[in-house]
């Protein structure tokens, strides 16, 4: 079975540090897939070459069996034109540390920004849609405020629900409750825990252990770039084999 | 303990300790306020006299000319002047910030060369330029380089006076708006433009919808100043000959020889615009403090002027 996500054999550089070596991941559909590490071991680069926000200096990145960033021509690969790749990222949300909602639009623009702007919706459908959203995320009542007036915790589960407005196959999330008060990273947990009920295909980068104990499919361990260790949640926690994982989880758990 | 006698007393019992508590407090004066105070008034009433009683300034004739058909006119002009050259300005200006922070090292190039000749090269030098361009460039041709020409048109007409004025003035003004645009642009945080490509923007949408409109936000105060600082300078095209609202009392009084009076006529009503404009340059700040609070938080783009001799830079 093809994986919805193959990440193959990726190198990717900062001048002369080398952040990620050879980093090869097999994502499944409906799989949840948690990427745990010290901080600076590569994680966010990772995710950013996933969906090709930062360009691997080797190696390669396939959706659905296609490559990012280039098209089949014959027996070559073409690079995409700017407005290919965007079409090619419709397919994968992406939900940051920082949420970054547009500040100047109000909670329900900021949702429906991506279904009328580049999927071509009509404004009546997408609002409805996105107030759908909204209230899974369970934030219908703020749908008229602007971002500034939410707590952190509600504009990470508006960025959530703005990522899906665009119905993405894959879901990527760098530490989303990194930046959030204690109290508030419950909220957000729950709604990414829905969404793996669902069956929506995640890559999840989190320092949350039990998150990744409890809802994911797959734990993958990255150090220095590389990574060290992947298996179910159960091996990684229950029984790791490197002494850099277990180094790790002592720190953390 | 009983009560204390009086501030010493209770002294002597605190072992020294003196508490302010219920004494009478002498405020600093500050007579040199006064001094200064009493000599800014006497200047401000010898002018006052001066504007009222110097028979040069003739009231009655500024009066008469501050409704007249052709300052009205002139004012309608140096309204569609500043008007027009803003709007070029500003398009231009944001067409060469985005360049300027292009990928591309062509485009950064061309516009760097742009902005470094129209800072440099005063607005009213420009304008006599632009007007007499017939002199170098007889015909104004459309068609293939070096190839057929679908097009001509005499030089001379296709530049009036009017249009050297506003080549002149967007231009420069270009030059400044794009410098400023490009600092708001700069402003806007990289996330924004990253969570707009996220979900499948392109790069063109990601400038139109995300991040421009958070960039001129930024700019608005700086714009507002270039705006005032352009209605000034639209009376530069008075050595146009072009009908400006100086102009037209220029005419006026090489008929009339009431050179003050027609001066004080203009100077009025440069003072009314500028009012204006000030009043609503700040109504708008506000409401963009109140809705968007963010852009409070941009005061560290710099503010450009037009021209930084004039007013505070
Ligand atoms: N845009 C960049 N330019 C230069 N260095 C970067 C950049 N992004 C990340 N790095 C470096 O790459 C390394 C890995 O960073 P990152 O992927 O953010 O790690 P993690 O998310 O695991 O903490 C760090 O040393 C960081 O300094
Ligand atoms: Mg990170």
């Amino acid at each position: 079975m093809v994986p919805l996500l193959r990440v193959e054999k990726v190198n990717k550089a900062f001048g002369t540090n080398h952040v990620l070596r050879d980093v090869s991941l097999d994502v499944h559909a409906g799989q949840v897939q948690c990427v745990i590490g010290p901080s600076g071991s590569g994680k966010s680069t990772l995710l950013r070459c996933v969906n090709r926000l930062e360009v691997p200096d080797s190696g390669h990145v396939y959706l659905d069996g296609q490559p990012m960033g280039y098209r089949w021509k014959g027996d070559t690969l073409r690079e995409m034109t700017s407005s290919q790749l965007a079409v090619q990222r419709r397919q994968m949300g992406m939900v940051f540390q920082g949420f970054h909602l547009f500040p100047h639009r109000r909670v329900i623009e900021n949702v429906i920004e991506g279904p009328v702007v580049v999927g071509g919706v009509g404004r009546a459908t997408a609002r409805e849609r996105a107030m759908e959203l909204l209230s899974k995320v369970g934030l219908a009542d703020k749908a008229e405020a602007y971002p500034d007036s939410l707590s952190g915790g509600q504009q990470q589960r508006v960025a959530i629900a703005r990522s899906l407005a665009m119905r993405p196959k894959l879901m990527l999330f760098d530490e989303p409750t990194s930046a959030l008060d204690p109290e508030l990273v419950g909220d957000v947990l729950a709604v990414m825990r829905d969404l793996a009920d669902e069956g929506m295909t995640m890559v999840v980068v989190t320092h949350e252990m039990g998150f990744a104990r409890d809802v994911a499919d797959h734990v993958v361990f990255m150090d220095g770039g590389c990574v060290v260790e992947a298996g179910p949640p159960g091996h990684i926690f229950g029984a790791p084999e490197h002494e850099r994982t277990r180094s790790f989880l002592a720190r953390v758990l | 303990m009983t009560i204390a006698g009086s501030p010493a007393d209770q002294a002597a019992q605190d072992g020294g300790f003196r508490s302010a508590e219920g004494v009478r407090k002498v405020p600093l004066r500050h007579p040199w306020w006064w001094v200064g105070g009493a000599l800014l008034i006497l200047i401000i009433g010898m002018f006052a006299q001066l504007l009222v009683t110097n028979r040069n300034m003739d009231w009655s004739t500024v009066l008469e000319y501050l409704f007249n058909g052709e300052i009205l006119k002139g004012l309608l002009r140096t309204l569609e002047l500043t008007v027009l050259a803003m709007v070029i300005g500003l398009a231009l200006g944001i067409l060469l910030a985005v360049m300027r922070l292009s990928a591309n090292p062509l485009f950064r190039a061309v516009s760097w060369l742009w902005l470094w000749f129209f800072r440099g090269v005063p607005p009213l030098v420009q304008m006599v330029f632009w007007f007499n361009l017939a002199t170098l460039l007889p015909k104004l041709k459309l068609g293939v380089p070096y190839g057929p020409v679908f097009a001509s048109w005499d030089t001379n007409t296709v530049i009036s006076a009017f249009t050297a004025a506003i080549l002149g003035l967007s231009l420069t003004e270009s030059a400044y708006a794009a410098e400023m645009i490009r600092a708001g642009i700069q402003a806007v945080s990289k996330g924004q433009t990253e969570a707009a490509l996220s979900i499948g923007m392109s790069r063109f949408q990601v400038m139109r919808r995300v991040v421009l409109p958070q960039a001129l936000r930024i700019v608005v105060p700086p714009i507002g100043n270039d705006l005032i600082s352009m209605l000034k300078f639209t009376s530069l095209v008075s050595v146009l000959a072009t009908p400006d609202l100086l102009y037209s009392a220029q005419m006026i009084y090489s008929r009339n020889y009431k050179t003050i009076p027609l001066l004080l006529v203009a100077t009025i009503w440069y003072l009314v615009l500028t009012t204006l404009l000030t009043v609503a340059q700040q109504q708008v700040e506000k409401r963009l403090k109140t809705t968007h609070p963010q852009t409070g938080a941009m005061k560290n783009v710099k503010r450009l002027r037009f021209l930084p001799s004039f007013g505070k830079a």
